[in-house]
């Protein structure tokens, strides 16, 4: 296995009193998009500053692309995109001559300036508005354009502070196919957000903040299996005498919390996909199926499910990788 | 012998992360991206244009009076030049007293939104994240500031040459030049103080209008009660108690050392040495000190410099302290919106 590109050991950020970011340890290897999740607070911004260089971290270690970014901030950043939460950029300026501003930052040749920047924007779909305002530019535009700014440095990681926040869904659907294609590229990502569907919807790894800890890490499915314990949740709708159906689904192995939600409707949890033998069962009991469905568990049933078990019980040691 | 060994792997160790502190690259990269992308905001914003105008104005207004002036009395003045700046002529003051009132609002204009204007269009984090220092940030755009600063002044003060030249049909001289320059370089640094201070306030304080009014409300304290707090002060700290000359002369020099802690004294103290070649001193002068000077007659340059160069250098080291400040308060901002 090549070396990871992000490795914090032991991360920790105080403000004052205050932990922002405990003990964290992350691995992010090359080629994949991690996502950091959690509700806002949690320690995802603190987390991505001191990845940058931004922010000192009060102790432990973190590594870049092999490079300390709090004594080698220049390389780190020139190599590292990072697109902030709520990208601003100059309202006077034109889409170009932002963009122009940030290439001279990166110190690209003059005479590449042009050609990168064209490039970025085409990329993006904005080559048509590139000399106009970036005032007149609606919420979607400006995050296109964001992506467009860290694409002319040619980064190797990509680092997104809640991409799709304030999006509407057609132009958070356009960014999430943007950055399905940056990774196809063979860019890292690193996103932080909220919005579990989105990010479940592009992130091959995941990790769940929670007070600045990282309480759980690890591909969608893995997270599924270790929170809600089945992975798989079924749902069938079938006729017949309910006893005999359910008796007959809980001989079935590998079936749980199977209940009934009304005289038609059962539910239950699988750790793979038993619909098979799930429809077999109804028929030996003599059941008449019409319905038989299977739902992938969600990031957001995942979320919920694990908040709801920290909540209740705060003293528990949390799963973490 | 294994003492001797962990002792040198422990000074290896310590040599190794002594190194690792020193951060690499250096923390001017990207400042003159920085220098180049402020100065076309400054010169190309509204805001800079109403003040250009309102000082082109003023030159031109109060030229035209001066010479006016100057050609009706058709003085055989060494230093014709240097009176365009001095003469006033009822209603319009001097130019250099209007000077002293702008220069100090093109500073402010210039500096009171730069580093919380950053943050409030979110752009600060983005700029942050490319590979320069926040040290090129923030000197980049003072150095803009300075910089276009120093553009608008000389363009007024090439301005003022070039009518003189019209209107009084002689070339300046060498000594009057001198003065001149030296002028302008007093104006530039006394509008660098204005500029460090607003931009210290722009680090401050996150809103650009409260910033821009307390860099004002200063201006307005050192130009209106800083005076009377100086007069006060003195009269408290050393009192008249017997009626004796030293101690009216004692309370007359402290009252004038605590005028100079405003920049507007340095600078006007500045201006009138150099402006004015005659005049020998910008304290008390006693009878005595008097004996076999030749009244008006003027100082050479370099006598007029020895005089003002305190000031001078007063005002190059207010901007330069001014400046420090802000650096340092900015270094250890955090980015977190």
């Amino acid at each position: 296995m090549s070396a990871p590109i992000i490795q914090t050991h032991e991360l920790t950020k105080k403000y004052g009193n205050f932990t922002a970011v405990d003990r964290l340890n992350l691995s992010v290897q090359p080629g994949e998009v991690f996502g950091l999740l959690g509700p806002n607070g949690a320690g995802k911004t603190t987390t991505i500053l001191m990845l940058l260089g931004l922010t000192e971290p009060t102790s432990g270690s973190v590594q870049v692309l092999g490079l300390d970014p709090s004594r080698q901030p220049l390389k780190v950043k020139s190599r590292v995109g990072y697109l902030p939460d709520q990208v601003g950029f100059y309202d006077e300026l034109t889409a170009y001559e932002n963009l122009a501003y940030i290439a001279r930052l990166n110190g690209i040749a003059g005479d590449q300036i042009k050609k990168r920047i064209d490039e970025a924007l085409a990329r993006v779909g904005l080559e048509q508005v590139a000399r106009k305002r970036v005032s007149t530019f609606s919420r979607g535009m400006r995050q296109r354009l964001g992506v467009a700014e860290v694409l002319i440095k040619q980064p190797q990681l990509i680092i997104m502070d809640e991409p799709t926040s304030g999006l509407d869904p057609e132009a958070s659907h356009e960014l999430l196919d943007m950055i399905r294609s940056l990774k196809e590229e063979g860019i890292t990502l690193l996103l932080s957000s909220h919005l579990l569907h989105q990010v479940q919807a592009v992130c091959d790894r995941v990790g769940l903040f929670s007070h600045g800890k990282m309480a759980l890490e690890g591909a969608v499915d893995e997270l599924a299996q270790r929170v809600l314990g089945g992975a798989y949740r079924i749902q069938i709708s079938a006729d017949g005498t309910q006893p005999e159906i359910l008796k007959a689904l809980k001989n079935v192995p590998g079936l749980a919390h199977i209940r009934a939600v009304n005289s038609r409707l059962y539910e239950m949890e699988a750790a793979r996909d038993l619909r098979p033998e799930v429809a077999q069962a109804v028929i030996s009991a003599g059941g008449r199926l019409y319905k038989l469905d299977v739902q992938a568990q969600s990031l957001d049933d995942i979320y919920t499910a694990f908040f709801k078990e920290v909540a209740h019980d705060a003293s528990r040691v949390p799963i973490a990788n | 012998m294994t003492q001797a060994v962990s002792q040198s792997q422990i000074r290896q160790q310590v040599q190794k992360t002594a190194v690792k502190r020193v951060r690499e690259g250096s923390p001017w990269t990207g400042m003159w991206a920085v220098v180049a992308k402020e100065m076309a905001d400054h010169l190309s914003s509204v805001r800079m244009a109403i003040l250009e105008v309102l000082i082109v104005l003023t030159a031109i207004g109060t030229m035209y009076v001066a010479t006016q002036d100057i050609q009706q009395r058709i003085s055989r003045d060494e230093f014709l030049y240097l009176r365009l700046f001095t003469n006033a002529r009822d209603p319009l003051p001097a130019f250099i007293g209007l000077l002293a009132f702008f220069i100090p609002l093109v500073a402010i204009a210039l500096g009171f939104d730069s580093v919380n204007g950053e943050f409030n269009r979110r752009t600060m984090p983005r700029v942050l994240a490319q590979p320069i220092y926040r040290d090129a940030l923030l000197m980049g755009k003072f150095l803009a500031g300075l910089f276009t600063l120093a553009l608008v002044c000389t363009a007024v003060w090439l301005l003022i040459f070039g009518m003189g030249v019209l209107r009084l049909g002689v070339a300046p001289g060498g000594q009057e030049v001198g003065r001149a320059l030296l002028f302008l370089l007093a104006t530039i640094f006394f509008g660098g103080i204005w500029l460090a201070l607003a931009m210290v306030f722009s680090i401050v304080f996150r809103q650009p209008a409260t910033a821009a009014l307390a860099s004002i409300a200063t201006w307005l304290f050192f130009i209106v009660f800083w005076g009377m707090i100086a007069g006060l002060l003195a009269q408290s700290l050393s009192p008249i108690r017997f009626g004796f000359a030293e101690e009216y002369i004692a309370q007359a020099n402290l009252q004038l050392a605590l005028g100079r802690f405003s920049p507007n004294t340095l600078y006007a103290e500045t201006m009138i040495a150099l402006l004015r070649p005659e005049i020998r001193s910008l304290g008390i002068l006693l009878p005595s000190q008097m004996e076999g000077a030749i009244l008006g007659a003027p100082l050479p340059l370099s006598e007029s410099l020895v005089l003002i160069w305190p000031q001078l250098t007063g005002l190059i080291a207010g901007t330069i302290v001014l400046f420090a400040l802000a650096y340092v308060l900015f270094q250890r901002q955090e980015i977190r919106p």
